[in-house]
């Protein structure tokens, strides 16, 4: 047995502890070839990490109601003692920003150090989401000149109808990303220097597009058949900020402020399990090593393994507790089971992953969290072995049928089923009603229609008029809502006046 | 690389900006949970701040959802029985839920309410939103003759408790320094004197002279030594100075008929409007004294319990209670130190010739000596003689008398407001 040398035998934390234990593990990481941004290893008291959930994780945000709210239940919950606060929250930037609670001892903030500063942080840097779409240079800046320039507005034009601005934003900001299309990288300096050119250009834009000079008739027979816009956009911020008839400049930078910030955090949102899974392996992996090396003690990493195993833990469906599939778990486990599959196959292995079964397993790793997102990520590498290890089964709930049915379960006939229907409960395209600006009046009476193209006659539910509300507050003029099922309109659905023609 | 931050000193209060914009959002719902707050809380019990809740419904931000209809497919963990082609009776609520976020539910089930607190400040700020206390009081403020004392530096004389030590030596040090000084000029140059006839050769020595200095230099030591180490004189001593200050005492007398006429919701509303009084003087003043007075025919001070709850029935006389009133203020609460007032609640009953007494009372004795007399009439019906009587005395008094009426209890919180309600502007 080798001699222990542990950095710490405590349970208090000093900077210094800090220090020498971020030392072993961003040592160790390298070992693991873990490409990180620098750390900005922040240490912040409880008040001050109820302050940075309510902001939803942005170090520097603007101000708006919905943050007060969030603050103050997040802020009552933990009072009454219904929820723990999480241990850590990283920012993806560059320097990634981590934070720690004061109240941790050693050992958990040795955990959150492995677990955000090397293994949310080489997420960050390295899936090819967060490599396209967020600039972890860009944002902090960003952020600031965001809030500077929402204040500004609220100086200038008063809180209440900033306000409402933000609310009719906010009721969008889900369908308010470019899904496919890369966007510019969000750059503070550049904002600052285009804004003012942006906004006469836009304008004028706008303008044009509103034209009542009549122009030559022909002109105008062709512009009677085309939609416009020509192709239905997905984007619905980025549609009212360059088409909305009657917004201010202003209004149109807040709107888009606001879908680049939904645009920014879009990327987290498409890789919960991975993201989570990936810094969850690393901090298991690399608190072990320090525990191999003797660097910590017998209690040190007991203590570990006890907040460990609560952390991935999964409830079964039938559990009071139950709030869905642990991402934690089952990130964990898919990449605990790809080393598995890549060091010591089994012949089911051999046969579902022939490509990567005894391959190296760090690089199959390094290749799996830059290359995917949850969707895809578990298409490809969920296995039987887990299916079966989690006792996966997909439940069918139809409302035409008055029971509920098992469709697959863990077993041969179901595997690839229940593979496939856990991917697509992780695809953001699937999750959120698919709505898409079709047609502007642009002739007649300036309406904006949007399509609602409907699966499995998954309908909106009834907090859809309200949406309609704030987007009719941002367009001006009045919105149609139609349902598609296929090649039928089954609905139709209109602000002002709701009337439902079935 | 890593760097550590201590952000822990940089303040707490990042979402204070928020909070209040939240407040501010939502001001009707918290009003009318302060007010029912109000309704069910005793006069004294306000030193905590209020839950409110909010209805979910109302706060919540809309997105486009799915709804609960069609046909949906769900993998779900820990499946122990089932097998393919399984048909399951839909459990109550919509069966398989796929709502794997983290964030408190979105989808509000089984959370209808939005609860949060109000801390005690920003609870008293909706409770008196927009109000003040009548323009005169802040005006004679000044004029109370209450005093505080202050330090007003050091002085030679004052009592022993009061010695300031540090200062006292410093003094007596400078007194033996300078009372000594020509005594030990002359003591050394006798001395250096001294020296040089020591210093010649022995034979040559003048003994005379030696022994005429040594006795001197001995007389000189003992003047020295007579000076005293301390004196009466050095005694230095903290001065206290009684400053005038307005006086931030106050004294409330609810005087309220509870003659067989008023009913339990009389009183109610009559106690909901003395709690407002009380909660709003308390916010001006450092200690607030509460006197109750409850009359029929004859008047008594009781103790709150029995003020509103204890039963009694009987005629009116009002005059009674306002004859107590003043005795009790002339007894124990001089107007130059304490900020009078009162607060009447009645239904307007009174016997007949009584009116014109009560008149007299308020104008001649309590009205000179008081800060503001508010009366409330709880009545559905036309006012009587009392009313006509009160009348008068507005007239004459129309800064420190008001008077209103009260129908049922939502008048409360507005006939209050209507009598603080800020006058400048």
């Amino acid at each position: 047995m080798t001699q222990r040398q542990p950095i710490s035998t405590g349970s208090e934390w000093n900077f210094e502890l800090l220090q020498a234990y971020d030392q072993a593990i961003g040592r160790l990481a390298a070992e693991y070839r873990l490409d990180t941004y620098p750390n900005q290893i922040e240490v912040i008291s409880s008040e001050q990490m109820m302050d940075a959930y309510a902001a939803i994780g942005m170090p520097v945000g603007y101000h708006h109601w919905s943050f007060g709210k969030h603050f103050m239940s997040v802020e009552q919950a933990y009072r009454r003692g219904q929820m723990g606060l999480a241990y850590e929250l990283v920012i993806n930037s560059n320097p990634c920003i981590a934070y720690l609670m004061e109240e941790n001892t050693i050992t958990m903030q040795a955990l959150v150090i492995a677990h955000a500063c090397y293994g949310h942080n080489s997420f960050f840097k390295n899936n090819y989401l967060f490599k396209t779409w967020t600039d972890a240079e860009g944002i902090i800046d960003y952020l600031v000149f965001a809030r500077q320039y929402i204040t500004e507005c609220e100086e200038r034009h008063g809180v209440d109808e900033v306000e409402r601005l933000l609310d009719a934003c906010h009721a969008l900001q889900s369908h308010g990303v470019d899904r496919y299309k890369r966007p510019r990288p969000l750059s503070a300096h550049e904002e600052r220097e285009r804004q003012q050119e942006r906004e006469a250009l836009l304008q004028q834009q706008v303008n044009d597009l509103w034209r009542t000079v009549p122009t030559s008739l022909e002109a105008n027979a062709d512009q009677a058949m085309a939609r416009f816009p020509l192709e239905p956009q997905e984007n619905l911020l980025y549609f009212v900020e360059k088409h909305a008839p009657l917004l201010e400049p202003w209004q149109r930078e807040v709107v888009r402020i606001v879908r680049k910030i939904a645009q920014y955090f879009y990327p987290q949102r498409q890789t919960q399990v991975m993201n989570e899974g990936w810094a969850t392996f690393w901090h298991y992996t690399l608190m072990n090593r320090l525990y191999d090396e003797g660097l910590v003690t017998d209690g040190f990493i007991m203590e570990f393994l006890q907040s460990h195993t609560s952390v991935v833990h999964q409830l079964p469906y039938d559990h009071p507790g139950y709030n869905g599939i642990n991402p934690y778990a089952l990130g964990f486990a898919m990449f605990t089971d790809l080393k598995r599959i890549c060091e010591d196959p089994t012949e089911e292995d051999r046969l579902w992953f022939p490509d990567i079964a005894g391959s190296d397993w760090l690089d199959t790793l390094h290749f799996a969290m830059q290359n995917f997102k949850d969707d895809s990520f578990i298409q490809q590498f969920l296995s039987p072995h887990l299916m079966r290890e989690f006792h996966l089964f997909s439940m069918l709930d139809d409302d035409q049928q008055s029971e509920l049915e098992v469709t697959a379960i863990h077993d041969d006939q179901g595997y690839h089923y229940i593979r496939n229907a856990l991917a697509q409960q992780y695809s953001l395209s699937l999750k959120e009603p698919d709505i898409q600006i079709w047609d502007t009046d642009l002739r007649g009476g300036r309406s904006l229609t949007l399509r609602h193209q409907r699966q499995s006659r998954r309908g909106l539910d009834r907090e859809a008029t309200e949406v309609l509300r704030h987007l009719h507050a941002l367009w001006g003029f009045p919105i149609v809502l139609e349902t598609w099922e296929g090649d039928h309109c089954i609905a139709k659905m209109k602000w002002p006046d709701v009337s439902d023609a079935a | 690389m890593s760097y550590f931050i201590d952000r822990r000193p940089n303040g707490r209060n990042k979402s204070a900006v928020n909070r209040q914009r939240f407040l501010r959002r939502y001001r009707d719902h918290i009003r009318k949970s302060v007010d029912q707050a109000v309704r069910k809380r005793s006069i004294t019990d306000m030193e905590r701040g209020e839950e409110v809740s909010i209805p979910t419904r109302d706060i919540h931000e809309p997105t486009f959802h799915h709804s609960q209809s069609g046909r949906r497919e769900g993998v779900l963990p820990g499946n122990k029985a089932f097998h393919q082609g399984d048909r399951i009776a839909r459990p109550q609520g919509g069966g398989s839920g796929s709502g794997g976020q983290g964030q408190a539910s979105p989808d509000g089930e089984g959370m209808d309410e939005f609860v949060f607190s109000l801390t005690r400040d920003e609870f008293m700020e909706f409770l008196f939103e927009g109000l003040e206390l009548p323009n005169l009081v802040k005006n004679d403020l000044g004029s109370a003759e209450e005093t505080r004392p202050i330090h007003g530096g050091i002085v030679r004389e004052g009592t022993p408790s009061r010695l300031h030590v540090v200062r006292s030596m410093r003094s007596a040090y400078a007194r033996r320094l300078a009372m000594g000084a020509s005594v030990r000029r002359e003591l050394k140059a006798c001395e250096a004197e001294r020296d040089a006839l020591l210093a010649q050769p022995a034979g040559l020595q003048d003994t005379q002279q030696l022994a005429a200095l040594e006795s001197t230099i001995e007389q000189l030591r003992q003047r020295l030594k007579k000076v005293p180490f301390l004196d009466t004189e050095d005694l230095r001593y903290r001065h206290l100075k009684h400053e005038p200050v307005p006086s931030t005492k106050a004294v409330m007398v609810c005087i309220m008929d509870v003659s067989g006429s008023m009913t339990e919701q009389h009183k109610d509303i009559a106690k909901r409007f003395f709690l407002l009084l009380y909660l709003f003087l308390e916010r001006n003043y450092d200690k607030v004294d509460l006197v109750f007075i409850r009359h029929h025919t004859s008047a008594r001070e009781v103790d709150e319990e029995e003020f509103f709850y204890s039963r009694e029935t009987g005629g009116t006389i009002v005059s009674s209670a306002l004859k107590m009133a003043s005795n009790i203020i002339e007894a124990r609460y001089p107007p130059a130190q304490w900020n009078i007032y009162l607060a009447q609640a009645s239904d307007g009953d009174n016997w007949d010739d009584d009116s014109d007494v009560c008149v007299q009372w308020l104008t001649q004795k309590l009205l000179p000596k008081s800060r503001y007399y508010a009366y409330v009439e709880i009545t559905p019906h036309a006012h009587q003689a009392l009313w006509e009587a009160y009348e008068t005395v507005q007239s004459r008094f129309p800064e420190r008398f008001a008077m209103r009426q009260i129908v049922e209890a939502g008048d409360i919180f507005p006939v209050f407001r209507d009598l603080f309600k800020k006058t400048t502007a």
